[in-house]
């Protein structure tokens, strides 16, 4: 495999509803601000890759739309996933592997407040017998953490546990939406929203963007001091069909974080990026990625405190490799789902020197 | 032999409320009161209308406002004469790319009081606008451009632009 770091990371301070500026305006500072710290130049990208998605906006291809923010002339070469930008990353690795080019362009963006994101998220079940009935996104994370309740896997505490200490992080991440303190005494005594999930254990609604600028081998060395280097990464999917899973469990995380070398003997990560968009899920995880008790889990306050959809999964790998080029860590993991209840999992191995 | 289904009914209705944007919001201020305006690149010097506060080819934010004529040159323009359901305007009627003086690229609108056959590359046009009382926010407030009867322009001043 060929060296491949991850050697400039932006993103736009999440809000709930921007009323002033389109996905352009939102995202264009987000681009120019991770093109400038990369030190590469904005027309010698050897590939863009964006994620994002059309439903969110409301608009056939309003992703092309979105490359007004590049600079697309001359004619670059683009791709865009219809996903978490996370897998735009990965495409864009992929890419990098071919050998043929050395740097790689990252973007994604989301404005979930234009519609109502948990009817917007129904159009990705089954049309056929599950769409009709309009499960919203809220509800199916409630029932999936049912099952974890009702298999033993986890307590409400637990929960609740995991909302305090991403409020705590939050406080200290200018990037966090919800950065307000939150007790334990507190969270468990709210009213749920919908049974077991309380307020606090699910996301708020977000609008932003993030873009990271990846490099191999010299140009990585050359333009960075030090590169958080991709030791690996992968992705694997579980059925569509939501009965025929185990909602307590997350074997596709597993899978995905061994294929990406996060093994008993590799030495282990100090800080795990989890995307996970509700309390329970980063339990799920944690448990999958069998994470010990010395991992920082989410120190951004992760997705529970700020979720721009189709971005908060590029924003766990920005915000993991940010600790390796700012030199806190040697050693994260970074984590991004999609689909209902965690269908699809990405795991990256990032590394310093 | 149990029967095929061949199609079921699941309305799907998802509601969403748009954001133009700062550059357009401000575009579409003015032609509410009557006026173009445009953003220039403060790269590449290109004056966009309608802005969409970026210049694609440069990537960079166009901030400086740039106020344009409602005069300018049909770049190219083609006749339609199939009529569909929704037609404002009856066929035959001319579509064309206007490139405002003072723009750098042009945009699109309708080229009306003139036979269709008779509309022509670098034919100076003007626009009509709706009056004052009924503008508003929108690209309707220009019912549509009219020749101006000047001179054509000639071919080299918007061959750039075809």
């Amino acid at each position: 495999m060929r060296d491949v770091a991850v050697v400039s990371f932006a993103q736009s301070p999440p809000v709930r509803s921007d009323t002033i500026r389109n996905e352009v305006e939102i995202l264009m500072p987000v681009v120019a601000e991770a093109i400038e710290r990369s030190g590469i130049g904005r027309h010698d990208f050897g590939f863009t890759c964006s994620g994002s998605s059309d439903y969110l906006a409301g608009q056939p291809f309003a992703f092309v739309m979105a490359l007004d923010a590049v600079g697309a002339w001359p004619p670059i070469a683009e791709s865009h996933v219809e996903m978490d930008g996370a897998w735009a990353l990965y495409e864009a690795w992929v890419r990098l592997q071919h050998g043929d080019i050395d740097s790689a362009l990252v973007y994604a963006f989301g404005k979930s407040s234009l519609g109502d994101l948990r009817d917007v998220l129904t159009l990705q079940l089954d049309p056929y017998c599950v769409a009709p009935l309009w499960p919203d996104a809220v509800d199916l994370a409630a029932l999936q953490a049912r099952a974890g309740l009702d298999a033993g896997v986890f307590s409400e505490r637990d929960m609740a546990a995991v909302a305090v200490r991403s409020r705590r992080d939050a406080a200290a991440n200018p990037n966090a939406q919800l950065r307000d303190p939150l007790s334990l005494d507190d969270a468990l005594s709210g009213a749920p929203t919908a049974s077991p999930l309380r307020a606090h254990d699910c996301p708020p609604i977000s609008d932003g963007a993030a873009a990271v600028v990846l490099a191999a081998g010299d140009l990585a060395r050359r333009v960075c001091e030090r590169p958080a280097w991709i030791r690996g990464i992968d992705h694997r999917i579980e059925p569509a069909s939501l009965g025929a899973r185990d909602l307590a469990r997350s074997p596709s995380t597993a899978l995905a974080a061994r294929h990406a070398g996060l093994t008993a003997e590799a030495p282990p990560v100090e800080v795990a990026e989890l995307h996970a968009p509700f309390s329970h899920q980063e339990l799920i995880l944690r448990d999958a990625l069998a994470l010990g008790e010395g991992v920082a889990v989410s120190p951004s306050g992760g997705a529970l405190t700020a979720n721009p959809v189709m971005a908060t999964g590029l924003i766990r790998i920005g915000e993991a490799a940010r600790r390796i080029i700012d030199g806190t860590v040697r050693r994260a993991l970074a984590h991004a789902t999609s689909g209902p209840c965690l269908q699809q999992n990405l795991v990256c191995v990032l590394e310093a020197g | 032999m149990t029967e095929l289904v061949y199609g079921i009914k699941t309305p799907i209705r998802l509601d969403y409320i748009y954001v133009a944007g700062q550059a357009s919001s401000r575009f579409l201020t003015a032609i509410a009161e009557g006026r173009i305006v445009g953003q220039r690149c403060p790269q590449c010097a290109k004056v966009y209308v309608p802005p969409r506060g970026s210049c694609p080819t440069c990537g960079v934010a166009t901030g400086e406002e740039v106020p344009v004529a409602d005069t300018g040159i049909v770049t190219t323009f083609c006749i339609v004469n199939i009529p569909f359901a929704g037609q404002a305007v009856r066929v035959p009627y001319v579509s064309a790319s206007i490139l405002l003086d003072g723009a750098g690229i042009p945009l699109f609108h309708l080229v009306q009081d003139i036979e269709a056959h008779d509309v022509r590359m670098g034919m100076r046009v003007r626009a009509v606008w709706l009056p004052p009382e009924e503008r508003t926010p929108s690209m309707n407030s220009i019912r549509h451009f009219r020749p101006t009867g000047e001179p054509d322009a000639p071919y080299d001043a918007y061959r750039e632009h075809l």
